[in-house]
């Protein structure tokens, strides 16, 4: 028993299809207990009045935006060194989830940011660097999409994400020199005593857990959806052959 | 490795190899410029280092698809694969071959179009080093780019889009060091930084470079 027994498409179909119903309702029953705990039963904030609340999508969504990176990363290594299909898959399937969380958390913030700040866009670090986020998707996107044959695809665009990443963080140094932030720094870490006040805190960590389970599940259905796919093409060539 | 230098040395000057094509495009961003912005020379001095930059950045982004798609069409990289000189010094001479052609009258001709706009004269030397440590980095990481799409037909637009974020770090040490030293300031920490991104590029990324040409002449 261990870890590399899901490469198996045929094993990683039917853990997923056990665990997708249940990440889907605790997802689910997550982001409705924040929201609507965050939304309606907390006070406003002292200076900032409600509009303190986007915090609840905001937060998560940035969160996941930069976890999904992560998680291409690691299943695009998986790719290159185990040559696992489903991981170069689950790579696919997980970049345009990471695209929509990296726009969910610039609108939000946006949103946020104009009557805080005064201003829809500042070239803020924090802003630039997620801007430039949102172009490795965008290019990481495109490159799947341009080339047909699927095992190319998957070697060049996880040499792409690995590089793209070291890129990333470059640029995440380069532009805090470029230009000081706007943005306040980090509300919450797990090494810090204080975080946000408990009011806020607790709903946050419902939506968090929920944006997290709502990727899982996600990712997982797409995966399962490209696994399809794949033997869709399969049986199709295979009917072309005989 | 000699031999493959100056073979895309003469195949690049050769008419129609697209050589001075980077120089006339930063010509006209050059000259472009202040039909956009006006005329006023001290809004052009205060912004001359930046549009200078990124003329030179755009001038490079144009000519990368020439760096491996003319050799991809015509077999030379199957027959690159199969000699004994591994594929990393292979690239790595294609980006050097590239600089030459591109980066190099670009650095030297960035001068005489600063002087169009009106660059303080404090800025002409910092301007040209950052050009000359920054250009490198550049052709590297464009062969880089030109060697994952190299397969894709009509490539060009994803070539731009892949490569163009890859590009930030470069552009914001580089332009920085040239408008600090527009303004008389110290310029040695982004010079530092942008000397560290292109050596580390030129050490590292020819693998990557490499690889993705393996897969995809496979």
């Amino acid at each position: 028993m261990s870890l590399w027994e899901y490469a198996n498409p045929v094993k990683f179909m039917a853990l997923s299809g056990r665990i997708l119903p249940w990440a889907a309702w605790l997802s689910g029953i997550c982001l409705v207990i924040g929201l609507v705990w965050g939304f309606f039963y907390t006070p406003d904030d002292f200076r900032q009045g409600s509009t303190v609340k986007i915090i609840y999508l905001h937060v998560p969504s940035a969160l996941m935006a930069i976890n999904v990176w992560m998680m291409m990363l690691v299943t695009s290594l998986v790719w290159i060194i185990r040559r696992h299909h489903v991981s170069a898959l689950a790579a696919k399937a997980a970049a345009p989830i990471g695209v929509v969380m990296t726009l969910i958390a610039l609108v939000t913030g946006a949103i946020w940011g104009q009557p805080m700040w005064g201003t829809w866009w500042a070239w803020d670090p924090r802003l630039t660097s997620f801007l430039i986020l949102f172009l490795f998707y965008l290019g990481y996107i495109a490159l799947w999409a341009a080339i047909e044959d699927n095992d190319t695809a998957a070697d060049l665009t996880s040499i792409l994400c690995l590089v793209g990443s070291v890129f990333a963080i470059l640029s995440r140094y380069a532009v805090n020199f470029w230009n000081q932030g706007l943005h306040q720094g980090a509300s919450l870490s797990l090494d810090k005593e204080k975080n946000v006040a408990d009011v806020f805190y607790q709903p946050l960590l419902f939506c968090i857990a929920g944006f997290v389970l709502l990727f899982v599940v996600l990712v997982l259905l797409r995966t399962r959806t490209e696994i399809r796919a794949r033997r869709t093409s399969a049986l199709l060539a295979r009917e072309r052959m005989g | 490795m000699k031999a493959l230098l100056i073979r895309d040395l003469r195949l690049a000057i050769r008419a129609g190899g697209g050589f001075g094509l980077g120089l006339a495009f930063f010509l006209i961003v050059t000259v472009l410029v202040p039909f956009g912005v006006g005329p006023q020379s001290e809004l052009l001095s205060e912004i001359a280092p930046g549009i200078l930059w990124l003329g030179a950045l755009l001038a490079c982004l144009l000519s990368l698809d020439r760096i491996l798609a003319l050799d991809w069409e015509d077999g030379t990289l199957d027959l690159l694969a199969c000699a004994p000189l591994p594929m990393e010094a292979a690239v790595s001479i294609k980006a050097l071959a590239h600089w030459l052609t591109t980066g190099l009258p670009l650095v030297i001709a960035a001068p005489f179009f600063a002087l169009l706009l009106n660059l303080p004269s404090a800025g002409y030397v910092p301007l040209v080093l950052s050009l000359l440590l920054g250009t490198p980095a550049l052709s590297v990481i464009g062969t880089f780019g030109a060697a994952i799409t190299v397969g894709i037909k009509r490539g060009g637009l994803l070539l731009s889009l892949l490569v163009l974020p890859l590009y930030v770090p470069t552009l914001i040490y580089g332009a920085e060091a040239a408008r600090r030293g527009a303004q008389g300031l110290e310029t040695s920490t982004p010079l530092f930084m942008l000397a560290g991104i292109t050596s580390g590029v030129i050490a590292l990324l020819p693998f990557a470079s490499a690889a993705v040409l393996r897969v995809n002449i496979r």
